[in-house]
């Protein structure tokens, strides 16, 4: 297992080492010692390697991450596995706002609270919260799931496309085209699966699915004296 | 963006090493802002008496005999230390609107910064490590602080558009954000009689707030309203003379991170601001609710104006 400090290596000399990891590398587990809130944290690995940061995170941690697994062992600041692609993040505290925003794939585990636009834009990640979310998750969610144990904040889903959302609480509001749903077979299906790979253990029975009502697809001609 | 820190000490032992921890935990914000920053801190308090806080562009010139003037235009004692830029003035209690028109009269150029029973606002253009440098804040001791790095956007990089601002007696505000209908309420508030100094934003926010409480609002509910009256993006910091309170604007894109222990209530913009406080390990950490008022208060009776986080 290879340790690294970050306040003695600095963050590009970090961030270089992860970086040069490789398909097969044998350098497979890293620890980052000292992390003290620092931005851009693990940012952009591309390899199979688990990497798991000791303390919280600021801005940005595991942005664009590909292939590796990131565990936070505190909370996770701002823009957290922004724009993912694949691969694993797994927060042990709280996660601060755009969690995982715009994220193409791989899983976000929180095992606290999300904050606010928790999955904004998100277009094929999945995010599974065992705590609550904030305000506006998912707005303009275009594909991926999102799952919450606890409860969701206002205007959750807004002007959403085909993203899913399980909710097992409250949902303080639903945004603007978007409505709860029925919980079919498959979607019982695809929640355990993911409950499953999250570690959570919870049952699918007990959420609510909420998804696109699909009326802002297309343009409405009655609204176009709005224009 | 602009960075705010805050610290407010449950723990008298700490009371020495505010200014040290303050000032550590500003400069790293440096990033958020390098433009000018500024630190309000509750130090002592002197039964009797007033602080203010005054500053000058030319200090060897306008603060030189300045205290045997305005004593002697007062009939009281007015004592002075100058500390660069800045001079603290002690004044006799309830003397605080004569001394502002003295001032008026024989120093048209000296800027008032603050006044209050324990407060005192030091601000400059610089980096936070500069400024606290030029005042000397390590070695300060207080109750509790707050301190601001501004990113400029609305206004000019100034001494006046510099954070903390005053906003009455021991109050003080600082902002991250900024807010769009400052034009149309500065001039509301200027028909109202509030004086604003400057086109900085932050200042019609303070002015609001002044406002507010003269027309009989209590703090919380100055800011509470705030939250229906000031378009824009808002963390807003508010510092009185028993504690400090939090409020971000309902959309709460500004970023903002408290910590608590049994020795402290500290704010950072960002958790970075935090790591070297005692004992952050086991500190409960967490991001304060967007469009809810907080505040913590030294005061054991708290009143309507104070409301437990």
């Amino acid at each position: 297992m290879q340790t690294v400090d970050l306040q003695k290596m600095g963050l590009r000399g970090v961030n270089a080492a992860l970086h040069a990891q490789s398909d097969d590398t044998n350098q497979t587990v890293w620890t980052i010692e000292n992390a003290k809130g620092a931005h851009a944290i693990a940012c952009g690995l591309d390899a199979p390697i688990e990497v798991t940061v000791k303390g919280s995170t600021g801005y940005y941690c595991a942005g664009m991450n590909q292939q590796a697994t990131v565990n936070i062992h505190g909370s996770a600041g701002p823009g957290t596995g922004e724009n993912i692609m694949s691969g694993k993040i797994i927060i042990e505290g709280d996660a601060s706002q755009y969690l995982g925003a715009t994220g193409h794939g791989g899983l976000i585990v929180v095992k606290g609270n999300a904050s606010s636009r928790c999955g904004i834009s998100m277009k094929g990640v999945n995010i599974v919260v065992q705590g609550n979310i904030g305000h506006m998750s998912a707005f303009m969610g275009q594909s991926g799931n999102l799952v919450v144990c606890g409860d969701a904040g206002d205007a959750l889903g807004d002007s959403c496309y085909e993203a899913r959302f399980f909710v097992r609480g409250s949902v303080k509001s639903l945004g603007a085209d978007c409505e709860k749903k029925e919980m079919r077979e498959e979607h019982l299906t695809l929640l355990q699966n993911l409950l499953d790979e999250a570690g959570i253990d919870a049952n699918p029975k007990d959420f609510t699915r909420y998804g696109s009502a699909r009326n802002l697809y297309n343009f409405d001609v009655d609204n176009a004296a709005a224009y | 963006m602009c960075g705010i820190v805050g610290l407010f000490l449950k723990d008298k032992s700490l009371e020495p090493l505010l200014g040290e921890m303050l000032t550590s935990m500003l400069i790293t914000m440096t990033d958020r802002g390098p433009d000018s920053a500024g630190i309000a801190i509750y130090g002592s308090e002197n039964p009797g008496r007033l602080k203010m806080t005054v500053q000058s562009d030319a200090p060897e010139i306008a603060f030189a005999g300045l205290d045997a003037e305005l004593s002697a235009m007062l009939g009281g004692t007015v004592l002075m230390e100058v500390i660069s830029t800045h001079a603290v003035l002690s004044i006799p209690a309830g003397s605080f609107e004569n001394v502002r028109s003295a001032l008026i009269e024989i120093r048209p150029n000296i800027r008032i910064m603050s006044r209050g029973d324990t407060l005192e606002i030091y601000k400059e253009v610089g980096l936070p490590k500069d400024v606290a440098a030029r005042f000397n804040v390590t070695s300060m001791s207080g109750t509790h602080g707050i301190g601001h790095t501004r990113m400029a956007t609305e206004s000019a990089i100034t001494t006046m558009g510099a954070h903390p601002f005053n906003t009455g007696d021991d109050q003080c505000l600082v902002h991250n954000g900024s807010l769009s209908n400052h034009n149309s309420l500065r001039r509301k508030l200027r028909r109202e009689g509030i004086h604003i100094e400057t086109e900085n934003d932050t200042e019609v926010g303070a002015a609001y707030l002044t406002w507010q409480m003269r027309e009989g609002a209590t703090l919380g509910e100055a800011l509470e309203s705030s939250l229906d009256d000031l378009d824009g993006f808002f963390t807003f910091l508010v510092g009185t003379k028993d504690g400090f309170g939090v409020v971000r604007d309902p959309i709460a894109c500004k970023p903002a991170v408290m910590a608590e222990t049994d020795q402290y209530v500290a704010f950072g913009s960002e958790y970075r601001a935090l790591v070297n406080l005692p004992g952050i390990e086991e500190a409960r950490v967490w991001e304060p609710e967007p469009a809810t008022v907080y505040f913590w208060s030294h005061n054991t009776a708290p009143t309507s104006t104070e409301k437990a986080a």
